[in-house]
């Protein structure tokens, strides 16, 4: 009888876990076409953006390819061109670790859309540039520092 | 606020190459105003869609992290010249803005 009762409270408990994994955007009830929290967009670091944005543990690719400066001289204007290889893209974020807010674009691709993307960007620091690839319900990742001698996100 | 916004179109192959160029601040809210000191409010784009003929191909979520006057360069597999490509986007204000070019 005292077994079956903690079996009950384990169950209760195990559903709770769920729940709030849910809440916290740990586990995305659908993983459709990720339209990006803006939770993400407000995340301090690189962990919590990427969380938000349901891309845990993304794979190191060497088929996304970030085209930017070794050296931005002007961290206001920095930019930043993404290729991404991976069969059935349907995702690209660019981050800028760095950045107070580091998640800066999130761009969904559909209806023939390739995996490309091309934008400017702001950087408050010389910092890594993080793409973030998703294919097939898959998140996959590649990186390239960009040393900034102005920072642009103070003025 | 709605200033022009850019699109410029062109087939490469079967591919169109889309380059945008939005004018918008982008004032991320860190930035302090050189004269008060005071916080620059933010005001930035959060969204921007795109459609070739109709049918969406875009779906961008922006931040403050975009330069000002937004750049946007993406490619599309399949239009044919004299197709429409409509882009549109949303600030954090509730300021709207669209343009469209037809490819060429």
């Amino acid at each position: 009888m005292n077994a079956l009762r903690r079996n009950v409270l384990k169950g209760a408990a195990g559903a709770g876990t769920v729940a709030v994994a849910v809440a916290a955007g740990l586990l995305k009830p659908t993983q459709a076409l990720a339209d990006v929290p803006r939770s993400a967009f407000e995340a301090k670091n690189v962990g919590d953006a990427l969380k938000n944005m349901g891309a845990n543990a993304p794979v190191d690719s060497k088929d996304i390819t970030i085209k930017a400066p070794d050296i931005a001289e002007n961290g206001a204007v920095v930019p930043v061109e993404v290729t991404s290889g991976i069969a059935g893209t349907s995702a690209i974020a660019i981050l800028a670790e760095k950045n107070a807010t580091p998640l800066v674009a999130d761009f969904s691709l559909m209806g023939g859309a390739e995996g490309y993307i091309s934008t400017r960007i702001k950087m408050g620091q010389t910092s890594l540039v993080r793409a973030v690839v998703t294919a097939g319900g898959k998140s996959y990742t590649a990186a390239k520092e960009v040393k900034v001698t102005i920072g642009g996100c103070g003025g | 606020m709605a200033e022009p916004m850019r699109i410029r179109a062109t087939m490469a192959g079967d591919v169109a190459d889309v380059k945008v160029l939005m004018n918008h601040p982008m004032e991320t809210g860190l930035r302090k105003d050189a004269k008060t000191g005071q916080l620059v409010p933010a005001h930035y784009i959060t969204d921007v869609t795109a459609t070739v003929n109709g049918a969406k191909v875009l779906d961008a979520g922006l931040s403050g992290g975009i330069s000002k006057n937004p750049y946007l360069g993406f490619r599309v597999k399949g239009p044919k010249k004299g197709d429409k490509v409509v882009v549109s986007w949303a600030d954090n204000k509730g300021d709207k803005n669209s343009a469209e070019a037809i490819i060429g």
